[in-house]
């Protein structure tokens, strides 16, 4: 490729488009806004339920809890605003064939196939996610200082990208099994589990929360960034992790289109 | 109405259910893989409430308000049969129901069609038990629950899980029927359903809230269509409170086919969709 950040101006461009269509439609926000905070005061109250009668989970107090959530509704905003639309309108194209006017087009499949959805309105769980995490920052005792705020910005990116793998290699599950509509409510269901720290679960739990569904890198390895308990050699490990996953990925998506048949037969 | 033709109608009713029944069990047996997949999706939910009790519980020494994990275990497993039986027809296909014109269908019925959504949920549940059978096996060897089952709570049980099933069936009929007005009902439905997991046990048993909580959770129906029947199982009720929780059932199940009738006489009255 010629120029180096065409993926960036392409990944924008269709960003525009998506959100010039989006703002059609402002009774939307209001919607979402409602629906958010409704979601926000039910984690509320049962985060004050259980404190009322612990006064620290499995070594994390009140507050650092607090920070778990808030990454909890910002990583959920950004996996439904851009990583879940584009991997259903994925599926459904595999399904029907429609991929093939992707395919045909002078770029790089899988970031067209990564990009050509958003759904803005879905992003206002993001902007309630760092309220609430700003909230949670003020009251941890702990200073954050700027290393930890930097740690915490780079294990929300790794996160990001980590669970943008997960759902990608999921969604290339479509190539061979075609009826995978029902992966969407396995992982909502799977997701919630990411609203405590995975510390507290049993075990194998936690290792497969931690490389089968990333929610452990998702959620928790952020919001230990934000209560300064994220140490170097973690986020490295957490890098590294993440650069395979990309790697394995990538390969995995042109093993899977080579079975894609297409739609003009 | 003579008594030979009151009985004739009470047969015929009967035989109404018994063959939407059947045909529920057949038809869902064959979709047996995707209901399956959707009991091990929902199964998330509860073990995830299960392990922050369970860490509370030990964090406290073992207990919290008397309650072990052992005991949240059991409480959770049971849960998850209860989850099952708490499925009706959704509020959410009210919508569609009279956007599409089912509901015109369903009129030419010489039975209310009330009938035929409380017999074919019925009959579905028999397949979701026998579905669910081996996942209490699974979550019990995980788990280790500590029952303590008497033979009036077991027979108890029997009887609120089906109680349960008829409040929530009307329940979640009176708030579909809000449909006949308006059908900008999304907000409302989700007020509904957090009032309900909140108030129901379903997030964690009802011991554990605040005083006030359960005093407002006994007067709403929530409670008796969730928390009660776990805790006659999975808890230790005194045989008064049992069958005192069995009469609060009839209450609101008599309350709530009551509404049914009150409301879709009412809705009818405006129903004016396209037939097909």
């Amino acid at each position: 490729m010629r120029e180096p950040l065409r993926p960036l101006r392409l990944a924008w461009t269709f960003f525009r488009i998506s959100a010039l269509n989006e703002l059609q439609y402002r009774v939307n926000f209001f919607l979402q806004l409602v629906q958010s905070l409704v979601a926000v005061a039910t984690a509320l109250a049962v985060l004050a339920l259980v404190f009322s009668h612990t006064a620290q989970l499995g070594g994390w107090s009140r507050d650092e809890l607090l920070a778990v959530l808030g990454v909890h509704i910002l990583m959920g905003g950004v996996i439904r605003a851009v990583i879940q639309p584009n991997m259903q309108r994925l599926i459904d194209d595999v399904r029907q064939g429609t991929l093939d006017y992707a395919l045909t087009k002078p770029a790089d499949a899988q970031l067209l196939a990564s990009t050509r959805e958003f759904r803005i309105w879905q992003g206002v769980d993001v902007l309630v996610g760092a309220v609430v995490l700003a909230v949670a920052a003020v009251r941890v005792e702990a200073a954050v200082g700027i290393w930890s705020a930097l740690g915490f910005a780079v294990a929300l990116l790794l996160g990001a990208i980590l669970v943008y793998c997960f759902w990608l290699a999921l969604t290339i599950g479509a190539f061979w099994i075609v009826r995978m509509e029902f992966i969407v409510e396995l992982f909502d269901g799977v997701y919630q589990a990411g609203r405590w720290p995975v510390t507290i679960y049993p075990g194998w739990l936690r290792i497969g929360f931690t490389f089968l569904v990333p929610i452990a890198f998702a959620v928790t390895l952020p919001a230990e960034g934000v209560t300064g308990r994220l140490d170097g050699a973690t986020l490295a490990g957490a890098a590294a992790f993440t650069a395979a996953l990309l790697a394995f990925t990538r390969w995995l998506w042109r093993t899977g289109l080579r079975r894609y048949a297409g739609a003009s037969a | 109405m003579t008594a030979v033709a009151a009985d004739r109608r009470a047969g015929g009713m009967a035989d109404f259910y018994r063959t939407v029944m059947r045909t529920a069990v057949i038809e869902q047996f064959q979709y047996r893989a995707a209901n399956y997949a959707y009991m091990v999706g929902m199964i998330t939910e509860p073990v995830i409430y299960l392990v922050v009790w369970s860490t509370v519980a030990r964090a406290q020494g073992g207990a919290v308000e008397g309650i072990t994990p052992g005991e949240f275990a059991a409480y959770y497993i049971v849960w998850t049969l209860v989850r099952n039986m708490n499925i009706v027809f959704t509020p959410y296909g009210w919508e569609q129901r009279i956007r599409e014109g089912h509901l015109s269908a369903m009129l030419l019925r010489p039975v209310h069609p009330i009938h035929y959504d409380l017999a074919f949920f019925a009959g579905w549940k028999f397949v979701v038990i026998v579905l669910w059978l081996p996942l209490a096996a699974v979550l019990s060897l995980v788990f280790r629950p500590t029952f303590a089952i008497t033979p009036l709570e077991a027979v108890v049980f029997t009887v609120a899980i089906w109680g349960a099933y008829l409040i929530r069936s009307f329940m979640l009929w009176v708030l579909g029927m809000v449909t006949f007005w308006t059908t900008r009902v999304s907000a409302l439905y989700e007020l509904y359903f957090t009032a309900e997991l909140l108030l129901s046990g379903r997030l964690v048993p009802l011991v554990l809230m605040p005083t006030w909580v359960l005093a407002v959770s006994n007067v709403l129906p929530f409670r008796w269509t969730f928390g009660f029947p776990i805790e006659v199982l999975a808890g230790d009720l005194a045989p008064r409170e049992l069958l005192v929780g069995l009469a609060v059932q009839v209450l609101w199940v008599a309350l709530g086919a009551a509404l049914v009738a009150g409301v879709w006489r009412l809705g009818i009255a405006r129903y004016a969709a396209v037939g097909n």
